[in-house]
């Protein structure tokens, strides 16, 4: 809501200058969110009449013009706008005035032509954005008088944010009252008094449509002159209040509107056939609006109709057909109230947001119609001529709102403020807000005022005594109550402990918008069983995310586009998948690397990051999990997004726990990236439960360790040599590790070697030499037993 | 000059002249060891008379402690130049960088995340959780938006053919806690939210932290000092600060609360940091909760908007564009 300052003071005593009223509208909920200045520095711009035009002897453009401006002689002016003209009365700028812009008006030579000042464009005032001629002033304007008096200079436009409970604002007698109880000072608005009925022009009224239009007023004006100008007063309100005028029929409706809040539409009554009917829309019922929009309505669309066709939709926008033009001499001007539920989300549903929707869906005062159809009918007349018919329309009284009282108690308010107020002081802010007021035993009965429909309950009311009291006033206070401590259990990682400890080996947590476009997921073949949303913003974010990589990798992608060759990234975040009933939605971490295993460096050599380093920076994240026994891969049932020889699935104690691996080489030509990108995949309610260490008694006897080297078939892992030593040596094993492998030259297709470290120890004793011997014998049949391996010479 | 005054000062300079351990070592050897030329003039005692025996022997002991003392005293200087030489051998170049020293971290948005919700655990929040994928009845409905109601335009929402939708607000989370327990309620819910909005200051997705708490007592005071120790305690810094009356339909009365923030060009201006209010009754009553026994507060805050005040960050966009050059700046 945007509004002329000057307009709300002459509505309502303000005591306080301008940065205190903006200061105290914020602070009772009308947020002042943008404040224009008008017309600061208009010293020395008066109506100038442009007397005698001739043409610049140099310029085809300009005009020399005689200019009467109220002093001892004429001026002569050099003035290029294109509706200069004799008769023409315009704001002229002095020798000696300084412009909103800056602009010094000193005497100047155009072209060879002396210019004693200069002829203005509203722009050029910082009046209105028009700057396509000089701002044409009425011919009623005293020649001299000065241009800010003649516009009700200087002024501001405030604009305020209302929030959705606060339609009575919107419309300057609602916002007059809310600022008499804001400053408890006095209201001046004058409800309109009943037109004179000189006119005899009726039109009956049928109301169908039950209790969505419980009121609907009208009144025919017949004879009006259409080309009547809209007086400036009038013209400055509407722009200051963001609106352009347009014709005066047009002015006064939306004047009103601005005024008392009150929508009006006003229709040719000439191109209306029998009564108005209101009713619902019949299902697939066309209509061209006055924006010439055609659409095509249902029954939950409210119709202003007459006997031959729609006429408007209503509430939201009129209909073309039936709409005032510039040949309209006679009106008929509708004032009803339409029901917010019959109303709200139709305007949106056709595309629209109109002044009167966006009234009509929050709420407009039921007792205005008749008071805004009295304004209207006046200021036609004044305006326009014409003569005004009798009141016309229909009610259905037992389908009008109806404000019920309401009970405030004094110790709730205290219990939920935290403050206590005075009774007093609580009874007359309740009166300032035209509540009707009964003080009680424990507090108040308040019937709130037509125009609150948001107060129907205590909570209201306390939320009216506090803003208009002043939430400044509320003290500030730390909560008391039970100190309940909410330990974190020991047993559940949370997943920024995850997240901490790969930023803690290089990789920098990313966060991907969760939508991602289809023919992405088509590519890594996870385009099967999405969730995809009804209404994207676009085709790149239609989808939810059925895993966090492709987003990553397209995060990677970017980088590496960026020069960041070495790239490590992760990311947790909720994955969606379609399910039975209801999308299933699950927490993963992924984490990807591409470039070289490390950072760039003087005194190491270089090498591309491979599946180990990889693995190893994800078995320090599940080593805060869960021990490393619990822990194990295999190459089964790979997605089909990894390399099928350089992927692999992890298991926690035999539960899938996600993937690992290389970027199948058809996926990264298909993502246009290098080959050698290692993703990671996982499930994160499958990490996060960590299991509690229990302490194991620590050998006092001394290890010791024997290396082992085999030589066997290199489809036989690692895992399967480890498997295979473990058991054979059970707990005299306390660690293995494998030193080298070895597959090449010597060794023949197929084969390779592995060097394997066994530390041996005993709880009970110290190992002899011929202990340990036995070891590794036993270890070696094992192996040439379970693994086809011979050791190596 | 005696025999062994002589042995003396020819061995004093045989040790100054010794310039490496191992020839120290031989000469240490050659004058004190069993056949050494020092010990050898014991032997000459037993030639003696036995009143000059004493003194002789008094002055080889003398002797022998001169000399072991110039020897040790060679070996220290010895062994500290060998030292300092080994030293100056492995000097290194400091300056020149360690390995594996790329920088990495969290990402701003969770660094603030953590940072909020860290700060309300102190104050005895739990952390609770919600799914990002809502039905109307815990976005809306249950928090007293009337279907249709105009409140709903506020937040453009993105829907599922299903009729299901990307929660708009981390307060559906209000709801689900309020369903599955009885109050006293101390929660902090952070998460992603969704609004189909996309421009300079509006991503689709962005982040909220959502607190809550009913009680048998709290008030609207309660909210004014619990918000005002939280921006405090979260900038490390005092602010003016202003409570604004608002309109959310789950909370009545409804606040924003407005910083006092200094601008890069020095000028300030009001900013607003997060949206509050006393629970509505409505919001209780559909949780099963009696709202004559029980009141409370909840709050709602933009993740990105504190992560772009702590963190001098000008532009929404930047933080889902992952770029790491961008990103490394908060590691």
């Amino acid at each position: 809501m945007k509004f002329s300052e000057k307009w709300l003071r002459e509505l309502v005593d303000i005591p306080a200058d301008r940065d205190a009223l903006l200061r105290r509208l914020t602070m009772a909920g009308l947020e002042v969110e943008d404040v224009e200045l008008l017309g600061e520095s208009l010293d020395g711009v008066v109506v100038g009449e442009i007397v005698a035009a001739e043409p610049h002897p140099d310029a085809d453009r300009l005009q020399v013009c005689t200019v009467e401006a109220g002093l001892d002689a004429p001026l002569q002016i050099v003035c290029g706008a294109p509706n200069a003209r004799v008769g023409l009365k315009a704001p002229l700028a002095t020798v000696g005035a300084t412009l909103p812009g800056g602009i010094k008006i000193k005497k100047a030579k155009l072209r060879g032509v002396e210019s004693s000042g200069m002829l203005c464009s509203a722009k050029e005032l910082g009046v209105d954005s028009d700057a396509s001629g000089l701002m044409e002033l009425p011919a009623d304007a005293r020649t001299g008088a000065p241009f800010a008096e003649l516009l009700g200079l200087p002024d501001a436009a405030i604009e305020i944010g209302l929030t959705p409970n606060r339609p009575d604002c919107l419309g300057m007698w609602g916002l007059a009252r809310d600022v008499a109880a804001q400053f408890d000072s006095t209201l001046k608005i004058e409800p309109p008094s009943a037109v004179a009925i000189d006119g005899e022009a009726s039109r009956e009224v049928r109301l169908d449509a039950g209790a969505d239009c419980p009121r609907y007023l009208g009144r025919i004006v017949e004879g009006i002159d259409p080309s009547a100008p809209t007086p400036l007063w009038m013209a400055e309100r509407l722009r200051r209040a963001g609106l352009r005028p347009i014709s005066v029929v047009v002015d006064v409706t939306n004047y009103v509107m601005l005024e008392t809040g009150q929508p009006l539409h006003a229709f040719d009554n000439d191109r209306l056939q029998g009564a108005i009917v209101v009713r619902h829309a019949r299902d697939g019922e066309p209509l061209t609006l006055l924006d010439g929009t055609e659409v095509t309505l249902t029954p939950e669309f409210l119709l202003i109709a007459d006997e031959a066709a729609p006429l408007a939709v209503a509430g939201i926008m009129g209909g073309l057909a039936s709409s005032v033009t510039d040949a309209t001499r006679n009106v008929f001007l509708e004032s009803a109230h339409f029901a917010p539920t019959a109303i709200s989300g139709r305007a949106r549903k056709l595309g629209l947001h109109t002044d009167a929707s966006h009234r009509f869906e929050r709420g407009v005062d039921p007792e205005l119609p008749r008071q805004a159809l009295e304004r209207a009918s006046a200021l036609l007349r004044e305006l326009a001529g014409g003569k005004a018919g009798p009141l016309l329309g229909a009610e259905r009284v037992e389908d009008l709102p109806v404000r019920e009282v309401v009970s405030l108690r004094r110790a709730r308010l205290e219990r939920v403020l935290g403050l206590r107020i005075e009774d007093t002081a609580v009874h007359r802010m309740l009166e300032a807000l035209q509540c009707e007021v009964e003080d009680t035993a424990d507090g108040w009965r308040a019937r709130p005022p037509s125009h609150r429909f948001d107060i129907e309950r205590e909570e209201d009311l306390i939320e009216e005594v506090i803003r208009i009291h002043g939430y400044e006033h509320i003290p500030t206070h730390a909560p008391s109550g039970e100190l309940a401590l909410q330990a974190d259990p020991e047993g559940r990682l949370k997943p920024l402990d995850l997240g901490l400890q790969l930023a803690a080996r290089g990789y920098q947590e990313a966060i991907c918008m969760a939508f991602v476009k289809a023919e992405l997921l088509q590519d890594w073949g996870l385009d099967a069983d999405t969730v995809a949303l009804a209404n994207p913003l676009s085709a790149d974010l239609a989808v939810m995310r059925p895993s966090l990589l492709p987003g990553l990798i397209e995060a990677l992608r970017r980088n590496r586009a960026r020069q960041q060759s070495r790239v490590r990234l992760f990311e947790l975040g909720n994955v969606f998948k379609a399910g039975a009933d209801a999308p299933v939605e699950t927490a993963e971490l992924a984490l990807v690397a591409s470039g070289a295993a490390h950072a760039e460096q003087w005194g190491q050599p270089s090498r591309a990051v491979d599946f180990h380093d990889l693995k190893g920076d994800l078995e320090s994240v599940l080593a805060l999990c869960a021990d490393p026994q619990a822990w194990s891969f295999d190459a089964e049932a790979l997605p089909h997004w990894l390399h099928p020889g350089r992927g692999a699935r992890v298991l926690r104690d035999g539960k899938v726990a996600g993937y690992i691996g290389e970027l199948h080489p058809r996926l990264t030509s298909a993502l246009d990236l290098d080959a050698g990108v290692l993703v990671g995949q996982l499930h994160l309610p499958i990490l996060q439960p960590r299991t509690l260490p229990h302490a194991q008694p620590v050998s006092r006897y001394p290890s010791v360790r024997r290396d082992l080297a085999v030589e066997l078939s290199d489809t036989v892992s690692w895992g399967a040599v480890e498997a295979c030593v473990r058991a054979t040596l059970g707990a005299r094993l306390a660690q293995l590790l494998v030193f080298d492998r070895y597959a090449g030259k010597g060794l023949g297709d197929g084969r390779k070697s592995l060097a394997m470290g066994l530390i041996l120890q005993d709880a009970s004793r110290t190992l002899t030499d011929e202990d340990a011997d036995q070891c590794v014998a036993d270890a070696l049949a094992a192996l040439e037993r379970d693994c086809m391996a011979r050791l190596r010479g | 000059m005696s025999d062994i005054e002589t042995l003396v000062r020819d061995a004093l300079a045989d040790i100054e002249r010794t310039d490496a351990l191992d020839a120290l070592q031989a000469l240490r050897v050659s004058l004190l060891g069993k056949s050494g030329s020092i010990t050898a003039q014991l032997k000459t005692l037993g030639k003696l008379a036995p009143e000059e025996r004493k003194a002789a022997g008094a002055a080889i002991n003398q002797a022998k402690v001169r000399v072991g003392e110039a020897l040790d005293a060679r070996r220290d200087a010895l062994q500290e130049a060998a030292l300092a030489q080994r030293l100056a051998s492995e000097r290194i170049d400091v300056t020149l960088p360690g390995r594996d020293g790329d920088r990495a971290g969290l990402h701003p948005v969770t660094r603030a995340l953590e940072r909020i919700a860290d700060i309300f655990e102190r104050l005895g929040y739990q952390r609770a959780d919600g799914p990002e994928i809502e039905d109307d009845w815990h976005n809306f409905e249950a928090l007293n938006f009337p279907p249709n109601h105009p409140a709903r335009t506020m937040h453009d929402t993105f829907y599922f053919p299903d009729g299901r939708l990307l929660r708009t607000h981390t307060s559906p989370v209000q709801i689900r806690t309020l369903k599955d327990r009885q109050p006293p309620v101390r929660i902090i819910a952070p998460g992603k939210v969704y609004r189909s909005d996309s421009d300079q200051t509006h991503s689709p997705m962005f982040h909220q932290i959502e607190g809550l708490l009913v009680d048998e007592t709290s008030s609207f005071a309660d909210l004014k000092g619990t918000l005002a120790t939280f921006v405090r305690a979260f900038f490390e810094r005092d602010f003016e600060m202003r409570f604004r009356p608002s309109f959310f339909p789950f909370t009545e009365p409804s606040a924003e609360l407005d910083i006092r923030w200094e601008t890069d060009d020095g000028s300030e201006r009001w900013m607003e940091v997060l949206g509050c209010g006393m629970v509505h009754p409505n919001v209780l009553r559909n949780c099963g909760i009696d709202p004559e026994r029980y009141t409370g507060f909840a709050f709602g805050l933009g993740v990105e908007r504190f992560a772009m005040l702590r963190y001098g960050v000008t532009d929404l966009r930047a933080f889902f564009e992952n770029d790491l050059r961008f990103l490394r700046q908060f590691a």
